[in-house]
């Protein structure tokens, strides 16, 4: 940091000392350090396949994320209903076998927490968003970003491959524990399992040229003035859920790796002496813990993989839609960073069952439990931000308030699973279901949805139409209570998760009845969201225009030259940053809104807050 | 080094410098080239890597039934009718530590502008690389014609050769496609790609920079680092 820019901050202090008198603007308060990178030349497509397939545009590779991600999520939403079928009304689908069954739970799980939302977050919303909101012309490699997108496209289609081979795809639940998830009389023990594991380690290949290119843009590639404490919190969300993705997929790579070889080769890493129908296989001395460890040391922060950006990005609407400035910017951003440094030291938390020396337990209990303070606070602020906001109640604000509710609700009921004891014996119930749907499913979505209202207007230049999307939220809100409600009761009175069918036994009679409740609520839930489909459809042909920064806020991606953007976002000049985008009703403005840009001469008579 | 020079800007040393940059606009690692901080954090995503597969093989080798085979002389060469332990392994080090010796100079000569020094150690450093893994696929057939196979050995531990194979060869992969990337580079260097305002890459409009044999570098002594870890944990242990 420069002497100049020192003086520049004294400049922006005098400024808001002497509101109301007759500060004269100076042009020094206006200043900003030139410019210490470049301007970042684009190789610009020409032909279809350069502009929209081999595309090294970060927008469209975004686009392109997205679309994939919700493909997939669409195919993990078809095996819930069919696993609700079976749950709710036993033998219904005649075809479903046992077998069936746990493919559908396996392939739903996997899809939905790696394809769909680690997908959807990082690939679609990063890929889009980053370059936009730090002022940047484009990733930093383009071309490596393009692989990315298209490397996640071969995981994905190796893992819709496996649907089709002999067997089936593995049925061994997403965890993929061995010893079974290797051994003949798991579904999917052949073909199935190993199709998944390349496609993991596609998955980890492609995301981490993915990841490079999101930390360096945002660490190396912003535009003048934007400094990180002047970045939007969607992108803190995002950067950090990437740093712990880099630092957190390496786990499943290794262990990915490692049962490849269990299989394939007949080494036994996670595999010890077997006995199969009275005879001795040829697997012994491994350890099936190893893989647990190296599994959660993936599978929890991929938990806040999903959740931050999550956090980020609902941070970002409830200050637009609320216009009033995020409480405790910093603080947020803090808590963020937070979360993520913590959510390395609680993966046995997940391990309670799995036999473990009660310390080690301990530990983990009280680093989970400490987690609740960071979103805690975060929490905290969303509502502080609402608090005498002048609320604008359209559908983006709506999936917000169910955001924020959902995520209180899942996470209460984190902190009793957190606890040793508590957890033991709610383990492996659907009060375990309940919870992580609730807090990484349901809320994330929520986020999801709330973001696409809110960004549609800038990647179509269309407003989404608001009727049906009020009806979409409200289905979609309270069918996703009615699902996971009941739940919670049904794992207090003891019912498994993963049972294939439980009817005969005792303690079911008496939740027949809220199981069928459950099935119906999903498939009217399910269905719900193909209102969003035909919202999007509806809206590229007849929607109502949107123009620029159509929702008035501040950051720089709704201060592009065109809208939708062209490939290089801003036009000839790059946007010269002053301040926060969270510049809502500022005092003394002429409008609810101070863009990022409008330089601080402008707004001498504000009692604008000093970022 | 690269020196960073930006314009108008002076840059404070140590932590009071660490933190003006940190809060500072634009960039956080000032002046660094874009490729090289991508290099430095894809390097720390690929120790997470080795260090999953190093804590892996301490867990398993800590928690197996029968004996661990003894190194000394499973990895011992007959020279001369005596048998020398871990010869071939030393001999590999050496190699290997040599080529990041070759590289840093390399390094060196390119900021200095020096083509064909620079060309000539690139080269070095890319046949130092490929003579290591010619040894290692000495040591692996030798290893193989002894019985050792990944999931048995005739020394004792199964998981003995489980990872030994699974590690070396992550790490030989590693080795390998540096190897490769070295003699892509010194081509490149000798062609002048790096001369006169640098040739644009394959498919990108970045140009070439002698900074691209820094980055090449960091991989590169990042690979024998992570070699002085496997040295130490499967041949010393």
């Amino acid at each position: 940091m420069s002497d100049e820019y020192d003086n520049n901050k004294t400049y922006q202090a005098q400024s808001s000392e002497t509101m109301g008198g007759s500060a004269p603007a100076s042009p020094d308060m206006d200043y900003v350090r030139p410019a210490e990178i470049p301007d970042q030349e684009l190789y610009h497509g020409h032909s279809f396949i350069t502009k929209w397939v081999f595309c090294q545009d970060a927008k469209v590779i975004g686009v392109q994320y997205f679309l994939t991600a919700v493909f997939t999520g669409v195919v993990g939403l078809i095996l819930s209903w069919l696993m609700r079928l079976q749950l709710g009304f036993p033998g219904a689908a005649g075809f479903m076998t046992a077998e069936h069954y746990y493919q559908f739970v396996t392939m739903h799980g996997m899809i939905m927490v790696v394809y769909f939302l680690t997908a959807l977050f990082l690939g679609g919303f990063g890929n889009y968003l980053i370059p936009l909101m730090v002022g940047a012309r484009d990733m930093v490699f383009p071309y490596v970003n393009m692989i990315s997108f298209w490397m996640f496209f071969i995981a994905v289609a190796v893992l819709m491959a496996s649907f089709f081979v002999p067997g089936g795809p593995t049925g061994a639940g997403w965890t993929l524990y061995p010893p079974q998830t290797i051994l003949p009389g798991t579904p999917g023990a052949g073909m199935g399992i190993l199709l998944m594991l390349v496609s993991l380690s596609l998955f980890v290949i492609g995301f981490t040229m993915g990841g490079l290119n999101y930390l360096i843009t945002i660490l190396q590639a912003r535009t003048r003035g934007m400094t990180l404490m002047r970045m939007p919190l969607t992108v803190w969300g995002i950067f950090t859920a990437t740093v712990l993705a880099m630092l957190a997929f390496p786990a499943l790579l290794v262990s990915a790796i490692m049962m490849t070889l269990d299989k394939i080769l007949g080494t036994s890493f996670f595999m010890p002496t077997i006995i199969q129908a009275g005879e001795v296989l040829d697997y012994g001395g491994g350890s099936p813990i190893l893989f647990q460890h190296l599994f959660w040391f993936f599978g929890h922060p991929e938990v806040y993989i999903v959740a931050l950006p999550a956090f980020g990005i609902v941070s970002d609407l409830i200050s637009v839609h609320s216009r009033k400035n995020i409480f405790g910017y910093r603080m947020m951003v803090w808590a963020i960073v937070g979360i993520g440094a913590l959510s390395f030291f609680v993966w046995a938390h997940h391990m309670y069952v799995s036999g473990m020396n009660p310390w080690f337990g301990f530990f983990f209990a009280t680093t989970t439990l400490i987690i609740a303070v960071p979103t805690a606070m975060k929490v905290y602020n969303w509502i502080l931000t609402l608090w005498r906001g002048n609320i604008r109640l359209n559908t983006v604000m709506l999936w917000c308030l169910g955001f924020i509710v959902t995520f209180v609700n899942g996470g209460i009921t984190g902190i009793f699973l957190g606890n040793v004891s508590v957890d033991v014996p709610l383990s492996d119930t659907y009060f375990v279901i309940a919870h992580f749907h609730m807090v990484m499913g349901i809320a994330p979505l929520m986020v999801i949805m709330g973001a696409v209202y809110h960004w549609f207007p800038l990647v179509s230049g269309k407003f989404l139409d608001e009727k049906l999307g009020k009806w979409h939220f409200w289905f979609t809100f309270l069918g996703a209570y009615s699902i996971y409600f009941p739940m919670h009761y049904l794992g207090f009175i003891g019912v498994p998760r993963r049972y294939f069918e439980m009817y005969d036994s005792p303690y079911m009679t008496s939740a027949v009845g809220m199981n069928e409740f459950i099935s119906m609520a999903a498939f009217i839930v399910g269905a719900a969201q193909f209102i969003l489909i035909y919202n999007i459809i509806k809206t590229l042909k007849v929607g109502k225009k949107a123009g620029h920064n159509p929702w008035k806020a501040n950051s720089l991606e709704w201060l592009t030259s065109t809208v939708p953007p062209e490939h290089g976002n801003f036009g000839e000049r790059l946007p010269v940053v002053h301040r926060w985008p969270y510049d809502f009703s500022v005092p003394g403005a002429k409008e609810d809104y101070i863009t990022q840009t409008t330089p601080p001469s402008e707004v001498v008579h504000t009692e604008v807050e000093k970022t | 080094m690269s020196d960073p020079k930006i314009e108008g800007l002076q840059l404070k040393p140590g932590f009071r410098g660490m933190a003006d940059d940190t809060g500072s606009d634009q960039t956080m690692f000032k002046g660094v080239h874009w490729g090289k901080a991508m290099m430095w954090i894809f390097l720390l995503s690929d120790t997470f890597v080795f260090s999953c597969f190093l804590i892996s093989y301490m867990k398993g080798r800590g928690s197996t039934l029968v004996d661990w085979p003894y190194p000394s002389e499973v990895f011992a060469l007959h020279v001369g009718g005596v048998s020398v332990p871990l010869l071939l392994i030393a001999i590999m080090t050496f190699v290997l530590i040599t080529s990041s010796g070759t590289m840093a100079l390399a390094v060196k000569y390119g900021y200095e502008k020096n083509r064909k020094m620079c060309g000539w150690l690139v080269l070095a450093t890319a046949l130092g690389g490929l003579t290591f893994v010619g040894m290692q696929a000495f040591e692996w057939s030798k290893l193989i014609e002894e019985g050792v196979r990944p999931w048995e050995n005739p020394f004792g531990a199964a998981q003995f050769g489980s990872f030994f194979f699974m590690i070396t060869g992550f790490h030989g992969t590693h080795v390998s496609i540096g190897v490769i990337f070295l003699f892509i580079y010194a081509y490149k260097v000798f062609a002048g790609h790096y001369e006169n305002g640098g040739k644009r890459g394959w498919f990108t409009t970045m140009k070439g920079d002698y900074v691209e044999i820094e980055i090449l570098g960091l991989y590169w002594h990042f690979v024998d680092l992570v070699w002085v870890f496997i040295f130490a944990f499967f041949y010393l242990w």
